[in-house]
């Protein structure tokens, strides 16, 4: 066993300079406003008072963040992150880890301890803290997923900055981070809650099946169809995304157009997560898991769909456009499409390997015969499992306690991407495409490459960069959202992240490698 | 047939992996008293700054060699029989061989200066060196650092990472300017002073004073000056480290003098990277090059030598790279600290001075010799090519952003080069290819190896 030399290691002058002190003590009151209010303590003034709260938790963490980095020329400065014991799995990152976790529990199982009114009553605590701010917004009061909101969107923002200043003399880390900062705040924030205000529809148009993975349910369906228009347009939006927007823009840019640009999950582990990224497992033993995990969620969650859209369309309900024999033609199609073009013979299919096309087949074979089976005997219940209870159990499992509880408190236990990289579905149809459909992959600089180990340490979804990287080989991972912090941390300058359609069927394929050949001596071969 | 492998660092272990590849049956032992598995030697100052741990800079995991059947050997060897074929470890063991490995490495220079082995002065080059500035750093209050090397500027930005101050001796008037152009050298002087250190040029070191306890506690430098300071890091360069083979009869004279084929004078005994010396090196090269790339290149060439066919050993085109604080640094091809008669040189420098670009070219044909980068970044195989096929410099210019391997959205400078170029020379040359994948892997096919 080899010492841990972060451990022996002394700081010269730990301690906070003085403007980080000031940023801590307006941020603690901050949060301290916030509690009392949890604690049932009422304002005179209160929406000023949740404005002084917000303002001096965002400010005080952003004065923090200022007069860390003004003393610092631009550059990669990851300094003491293994000394730190908030990012080293050390106390602080233990006591976070449990306050986030425990937060997330209340939020999405006891939100009445949070102040939620229940069964119509007035708010209390926190939650009613922030109805003004709702009332002013979208004239209703405000509910456990709109303070959720708030600080969330607060999160990204204030954390956003922080992450820009740090990353100053890297324009494609501005411009991401604008990105997910914009469409945090306006997409999926403020939009929607307007939309209220104007009695239009409440949607989250950067949102997609399966992330969203009641986008199908029969009462969001029904809501968007009984909007009118708008409502309708909406779920021809939302259809569009899935089997046309997304599609192509993966193509073109790989996943990282939504999971580092555009999520909101993204978002906040790129944003408040980043100080965490390193924590993420490098191991191939966590790689193994993780293809596990998530193909499995992505399972559950195409199978959960179906069942829940063969119950609705069953009845032959009046206002739809589906009727249960035009949903089991949709199914024969979609499935048994998807289930002939994996043996089909073009290259980029031929890539796929065996045991993926066997299993993969198999769940379609699986939901193709057992949805024509439930038709014929006109059983509701496609897979002999009520669809509601499979919808609870998946809301309850996955989107409740791996999206939410596990995927942002275990942030400081197991880095920023817990839930992107082991459970997330929509990273796993967009991996899946950008392994085998896309022009995204990134590139070594020939044999420039020291092993030095940033790449992948500071990698968030827990790839081995280094392994390419030192082989000179290209990688094109289905994980890589593309955040490109591993082109940034690198100090010899060898990995780009590119797009080109020129060898787009073999750019996985391992031909760029140092090697000897006998023929011309040691270097890069093609 | 059982390989052993004297040295754990990348030449060492490049061999090993190799070895395995080409053979699935013959025995691999690597030996080595610095770690128990291999680490990047140039990353440890990232384990010192708290931005890796021990662990990341190790880039395989610990299974991996079981895996691989490469065994590990914690020893230290003081003696080569090469007659019988057996090594002699430090606690009397003895190791067989069949072909012998010497991968070495180096040791830190020290040119007998009084005090050199005092407690808290250290070269910076193993993990032990790693480990002695660890404890120096406790309660330091000042470092200083002598000779201005990669190694040197390393250790200045460790210390600052750590809010300790340096003082930075360099014998040379400007930073590393027996490798750097001039400008280059100018802006990384300043590099050095922005970040707040006490550059000294033109310093050397007369004596290092003991504390009283057997300690470092100070220098005086050539100018007579005293500088109070804790730790003392000498990082004056590299010598092979080669004194275990004395008696052994391998011939050396810096290093363990290498034929082509990376053999030794002693029969089935080869040795590769920083220890050991070319007797012919290529025209340019020089004899000894203590760096990275040349240790993973005889690695692998050493393995075919072993097993497979002899293959001269061709190191290619020069390439190196570096950061200096904030700024990358990459060279390809001959970019020479002075140029002679027959070399000129096309030079850019952003105007906040941190950023550059250096395309040497031949004066008679034009043709392009090299390229320096600072605060770019460029690609390998694309300058690689342009070398190898001495293109002229007017057409390397015209399709330059070929080259750019900055990350998307970073600022394109290849016309601003351009523009000085026509401004020196009158001529009105146009920009012809774009920065894309597409071109760059056109370009390639187009102009194969």
């Amino acid at each position: 066993m080899e010492p841990n030399l972060s451990i022996i290691h002394q700081s010269a002058h730990s301690g906070l300079n003085l403007g980080q002190k000031l940023g801590s003590i307006l941020a603690g009151l901050g949060l301290l406003l916030l509690s009392l209010s949890l604690f049932g303590v009422q304002f005179p003034f209160s929406f000023g008072f949740l404005i002084l709260a917000l303002l001096s938790l965002g400010g005080g963490m952003l004065l923090y963040a200022w007069y860390t980095y003004r003393g610092q020329t631009a550059g990669i400065k990851n300094n003491g992150v293994w000394f730190k014991s908030l990012s080293n799995r050390g106390l602080w990152g233990m006591l976070s880890a449990v306050l986030i976790t425990g937060f997330y529990v209340f939020l999405y199982f006891m939100p009445q301890y949070l102040g939620q009114g229940q069964n119509g009553a007035a708010n209390t605590g926190l939650i009613a803290f922030f109805d003004p701010l709702s009332q002013f917004l979208k004239k209703q009061p405000a509910s456990q997923w709109f303070v959720y909101g708030v600080l969330y969107t607060l999160g990204i923002l204030v954390m956003g900055i922080k992450f820009i200043w740090k990353y100053r003399h890297n324009r494609y880390q501005v411009i991401r981070t604008c990105s997910v900062m914009f469409f945090q705040t306006g997409i999926a924030f403020l939009l929607p809650e307007f939309m209220q205000r104007l009695n239009q529809p409440y949607y989250d148009f950067k949102n997609m099946w399966p992330l969203d993975y009641d986008f199908f349910e029969k009462g969001q369906m029904d809501y968007l169809l009984n909007s009118g228009g708008v409502g309708l347009f909406m779920i021809v939006f939302g259809v569009a995304m899935i089997f046309i927007i997304s599609p192509v823009l993966t193509y073109f840019y790989g996943k990282r157009w939504y999971c580092s640009w555009v999520c909101g999950c993204g978002g906040l582990a790129e944003t408040v997560g980043d100080p965490f990224r390193q924590l993420s497992d490098k191991s191939l033993r966590a790689w193994k898991i993780e293809r596990w995990l998530i193909y499995s969620v992505l399972v559950f969650v195409v199978i959960m769909t179906v069942a829940v859209l063969f119950a609705i369309f069953h009845e032959n309900p009046a206002g739809y456009y589906v009727t249960r024999d035009l949903f089991l033609v949709l199914v024969l199609a979609i499935f048994g499409g998807l289930g002939l073009l994996l043996w089909q013979r073009p290259k980029y299919l031929q890539q796929i390997p065996r045991s993926v096309k066997i299993a993969a087949s198999s769940v379609f074979a699986l939901i193709i015969v057992l949805t024509t089976l439930a038709y014929f005997t006109n059983n509701p219940n496609v897979f002999f499992i009520p669809a509601d209870w499979l919808k609870a159990w998946y809301g309850f499992f996955i989107g409740a306690i791996f999206s939410g509880v596990i995927g942002v408190g275990f942030y400081p236990l197991m880095g920023s991407r817990v839930w992107c990289r082991f459970g997330c579905p929509m990273a796993a149809i967009l991996g899946l495409q950008q392994k085998f459909f896309s022009r995204f992959r990134i590139t070594t600089n020939g044999g420039q490459c020291i092993s030095c180990g940033n790449c992948s340490t500071y990698c968030e979804m827990g790839i081995d960069v280094r392994a390419y990287a030192q082989k000179g080989q290209d990688i094109v991972r289905a994980s890589c959202v593309g955040c490109g912090i591993c082109a940034a941390v690198c100090p010899r300058g060898v990995l780009r992240l590119e797009n080109s359609a020129l060898d787009v069927h073999t750019r996985a394929e391992a031909v760029r490698v140092i090697r000897l050949d006998v023929e011309k001596g040691v270097g890069l071969m093609h | 047939m059982h390989i052993a492998i004297i040295g754990n660092g990348i030449s060492g272990i490049t061999a090993a992996r190799t070895l395995r590849q080409l053979s699935a049956d013959c025995q691999i032992t690597v030996i080595s008293a610095e770690s128990d598995y291999f680490f990047s030697r140039t990353a440890l100052m990232y384990v010192y700054m708290g931005h890796l741990r021990w662990k990341d800079i190790q880039p395989y995991e610990d299974w991996f060699w079981e895996k691989n059947r490469i065994q590990l050997k914690n020893a230290h060897i003081q003696s080569i029989d090469t007659q019988a074929k057996v090594l002699h470890s430090g606690s009397g063991e003895q190791i067989s061989y069949d072909k012998l490995i010497i991968a070495s490495g180096s040791q830190p220079n020290k040119y007998g200066w009084p005090g050199q082995d005092l407690q808290g002065v250290h070269g910076l080059y193993s993990k032990q060196d790693l480990e002695a500035m660890e404890k120096g750093s406790i309660g330091l209050e000042r470092a200083a650092i002598v000779g201005g090397g990669l190694i040197g500027i390393e250790m200045a930005e460790m210390f600052h990472s750590r809010h300790i101050p340096v003082s930075f001796l360099v014998r040379e008037s400007s930073f590393w300017n027996g490798v750097l152009p001039a400008e280059e050298s100018a802006m990384i002087n300043r590099q050095i002073r922005e970040q707040g250190i006490d550059l000294r040029l033109n310093t050397e070191l007369k004596e290092i004073i003991d504390d009283g306890t057997g300690k470092a506690g100070a220098v005086i430098t050539s100018t007579g000056e005293r500088i109070a300071c804790g730790y003392v890091g000498l990082t004056a360069g590299v010598s092979p480290n080669i004194g275990f083979l004395q008696g052994s009869g391998i011939a050396t004279q810096r290093g363990i003098l290498i034929d082509a084929l990376l053999q030794t004078s002693a029969p089935d005994v080869y040795a590769i990277g920083d220890c050991a010396e070319l007797q012919q090196p290529d025209p340019g090269r020089r004899a000894i090059e203590p760096v990275w790339y040349t240790g993973r290149m005889m690695g692998e060439n050493v393995a075919h030598n072993i097993l497979a066919k002899k293959t001269a050993y061709q190191p290619g085109i020069w390439f190196n790279s570096a950061k200096f604080f904030d700024i990358e640094y990459q060279v390809y091809g001959h970019v020479p600290a002075q140029f002679s008669g027959e070399e000129a040189s096309l030079y850019w420098e952003h105007p906040d001075g941190k950023k550059s670009i250096r395309i040497v070219y031949d004066r008679a044909s034009s043709a392009v010799l090299g390229f320096n980068l600072m605060g770019i970044r460029y690609r390998q195989e694309v300058c690689e090519r342009w070398i190898q096929r001495k293109t002229p410099l007017e057409k390397v210019l015209q399709d330059l952003s070929l080259a750019n391997f900055d990350p998307e959205f970073f600022p394109e400078y290849e016309s601003a080069l351009l523009e000085k170029y026509r401004a020196e020379t009158g001529k009105n040359i146009q920009r012809r290819a774009k920065r894309s994948l597409r071109s760059v892997l056109q370009f390639l096919k187009l102009n194969q190896a």
